[in-house]
């Protein structure tokens, strides 16, 4: 079969080129440390902080005792002019200096901190804080209100969304943000596949027409065969690089894990089971995260991986027959946007709807854009992890499986007179001219 | 026998007239001229040939069967506009253009190089394209055009960007590839390559069919009986050079003789770019 040779072709010279390879082998390293970085950091953040000696001159008297001292902050109550204060702090005796004027209650505090060199954001957090509690404290008590009531009538409310289906036994949980975040990243996977693939389909198509090599080809196979080997071979090196992508990241990331002390390695396990511990105490807390649980449980991956198979080919098919038929009708690459961008907006579209489909994954307006081919494969996306009827998917894969068909029939028509047309300024009126030659 | 073919072929381009009831015989192991001024519709017509557009009316013969697909690996053809890819080997590229006429990947492996060292070119096999000079480029692509042995090869402009050492390469492979069975459809502006290389002619002008032939009768068919000739006068003078129109070259002769030596007496022959240029003129008159 040609269109294997030509498929080989399109496939290996993309998959040898310098850029292929940097990028394939680049990106997961970046992309690992975005894991690790924060992980990194964390685990070191004590060796990125200086040891500050803080002296407080506390004009109020209550907050005797109350700064804590830390691994990196020592806290000195004085007793001394401010003047001399600020002299000790100038000659690096201290290097901060806490200034809290005498108040009442009633009034609100100001505190000031002096210092040579800027006061770390976390050391003038935890002096708010610890201010902030400790004033709230007295208020409660000079009130004659026990804080511990106060503390008891703290309430954390979550209201539980939870998804019936005909069947009485099937109810699903559901925690909005977590599907929308899932469904966006999907979305926006296949919206720059399109683009970035699809661009590159009318790049190739525009290169044979420029370099006059399209004759002697199309002499030799069908151009109908020429443009879809083109675009199944691209298509290939797209998945080549996705593959690669999950693998690279994944052996980066398990043999850095191998080199970095196992317990602290997990930025999302570890720390995630930490944070759980740490706030177990508050009950709500816990509701919250066993929901989140609940409902990564109860996402249909299965599903949700074979939509986004589904949906990426289809689109990108449809998308780079339209842009193969656009590469084949210019001379050059400049004179590609007015044919271009019409065939972006109908991408754009569904992106831009991205907060509106989310919000309401059932509405009609999510309903038409994720039926619609030129948008489904965008606005499907981002409403699959909220559970879309299958009577839905099915007509939605099936219209956007057709039009791409009809479709790549149209474009291989627009392609076959326009890779022989040169020098020509074509308008919108001539390719629909093409289309019935 | 006729190798290919043409019969009453037309086709039109919207309300545009292309090609207007064409037809051509072209004899077996010959090389026939496709003449005709830019957009007379030789372009079309050989993309007709090549199967890349399809005739309105009439039909193609090849070995006297009709054109079909699989007549891409019998023919041979090199585009007047031609490329290559630049950023590609000129090696695997040249594979990848013979695997498209149906070569496997090891015959074409060897035939190519074999090509390759014939053209002085065998150093360039891992060289990308764009490292290659024009006439370098045009070479490799001579060479794809033939490395299929097929039996019908078109050649459009064969010798453009060639310098005069390449075209007399190029032009005796043409005639060699000729000797070894091939039947060669040529389409050029060169008039001197045409008398030079072509058994038979044919000139279109707008899609029309105005002259067809065998280069020497269509010269015979258009003499103005016109002579060169070359005499030594009886009174001694330099030898002297005369071109006279004359009816009657014998009494032409009887006359010379009777005013000195006669050195040379040639009839003069139109030229066929004389030939071109009167007859599209005037055909562009009508």
């Amino acid at each position: 079969m040609k269109i294997g040779i030509i498929i080989e072709r399109e496939y290996l010279t993309r998959v040898k080129k310098r850029s292929f390879l940097i990028l394939t082998f680049l990106a997961p390293i970046f992309f690992a440390a975005l894991m690790f970085l924060p992980a990194i950091l964390m685990l070191n953040s004590e060796k990125f902080d200086e040891k500050k000696t803080i002296a407080v001159r506390d004009e109020s008297a209550l907050f005797v005792g109350k700064f804590k001292d830390t691994d990196v902050n020592t806290f000195i109550y004085i007793e001394d002019d401010i003047a001399d204060a600020k002299n000790l702090v100038r000659e690096g005796v201290y290097d901060g200096l806490l200034h809290i004027p005498g108040t009442s209650l009633n009034l609100p505090v100001n505190a000031e901190i002096y210092s040579m060199k800027q006061i770390p954001m976390t050391l003038s957090e935890y002096i708010n804080s610890t201010m902030k509690t400790v004033i709230e404290h007295q208020k409660l008590l000079a009130s004659g209100i026990d804080p511990a009531i106060v503390k008891a009538a703290n309430t954390t409310i979550h209201v539980q969304s939870i998804r019936m289906s005909e069947d009485e036994n099937v109810e699903k949980k559901s925690f909005s943000e977590f599907e929308f975040f899932l469904g966006l990243v999907l979305a926006m996977v296949i919206y720059f596949v399109i683009f970035i693939f699809g661009g590159q389909v009318m790049r190739g198509v525009i290169e044979e027409k420029t370099n006059r090599i399209i004759e002697v080809i199309i002499s030799s196979v069908k151009p109908f065969e020429l443009m879809m080997g083109k675009i199944i071979g691209i298509a290939l090196v797209g998945l080549t690089q996705f593959l690669l992508w999950g693998i690279l990241t994944l052996g980066i990331y398990f043999a850095v894990s191998s080199f970095l002390p196992t317990q602290d390695v997990f930025p999302t396990g570890t720390l995630m089971t930490e944070q759980i511990t740490e706030t177990a105490a508050n009950t709500d807390t816990q509701e919250i995260l066993t929901t989140v649980f609940d409902v990564i449980n109860s996402i249909n991956f299965k599903t949700i991986l074979w939509c986004f198979l589904f949906y990426f080919i289809g689109g990108y098919f449809l998308y780079s027959a339209m842009f193969a038929a656009i590469g084949s009708a210019v001379d050059n690459e400049t004179d590609t946007q007015q044919f271009a961008t019409p065939i972006s907006l109908m991408l754009v579209i569904p992106m831009v709807c991205s907060t509106i489909i989310a919000n309401a994954p059932d509405s009609s307006i999510s309903i038409w854009l994720s039926m619609i081919p030129f948008t489904s494969p965008v606005a499907m996306m981002l409403r699959i992890p909220f559970g879309v009827p299958i009577w839905q998917v099915a007509t939605s894969v099936a219209l956007l499986f057709v039009t791409f068909i009809v479709f790549t029939w149209l474009a291989s028509k627009v392609y076959r007179t326009g890779i022989l047309m040169y020098g020509k300024k074509v308008s919108w009126k001539e390719i629909f001219k093409w289309i019935k030659y | 026998m006729n190798y290919l073919e043409i019969n009453h072929v037309s086709k039109s381009y919207g309300t545009k007239q292309v090609l207007n009831d064409i037809s051509i015989k072209v004899p077996e192991k010959s090389i026939y001229g496709l003449l005709g001024p830019n957009g007379a519709g030789k372009t079309t017509l050989i993309r007709i040939l090549n199967q890349i557009t399809m005739p309105d009316s009439g039909e193609v013969l090849l070995n006297g069967k009709p054109l079909n697909p699989n007549d891409i690996a019998n023919i041979g053809y090199l585009p007047e506009e031609r490329g290559l890819y630049k950023k590609m080997k000129v090696g695997e590229q040249a594979i990848y253009l013979a695997q498209l006429k149906g070569m496997s990947r090891r015959d074409a492996d060897k035939k190519l190089r074999h090509w390759f060292i014939k053209f002085g070119i065998a150093n360039w096999w891992d060289k990308k394209v764009e490292e290659l000079s024009k006439g370098m480029q045009q070479k490799v692509q001579f060479i794809v055009t033939v490395i299929h042995e097929p039996k019908l090869l078109i050649f459009d402009e064969p010798f453009s960007g060639f310098d005069p050492i390449n075209v007399n390469l190029l032009k005796n492979e043409i005639l060699e590839l000729r000797d070894k069975g091939a039947t060669i459809l040529f389409s050029t502006h060169n008039m001197a390559s045409v008398e030079e290389l072509c058994d038979n002619i044919m000139l279109i002008n707008k899609g029309e069919k105005i002259l067809e032939g065998s280069v020497r009768d269509i010269k015979q068919q258009y003499k103005n009986h016109s002579y060169d000739i070359v005499y030594r006068p009886n009174d001694g003078g330099e030898e002297t050079h005369i071109t006279v129109s004359s009816e009657n070259p014998n009494e032409l002769i009887r006359d010379i003789i009777d005013k000195g030596e006669l050195v040379s007496f040639n009839e003069i022959l139109p030229s066929m770019n004389e030939i071109f240029i009167n007859l599209v003129s005037s055909s562009n008159n009508k």
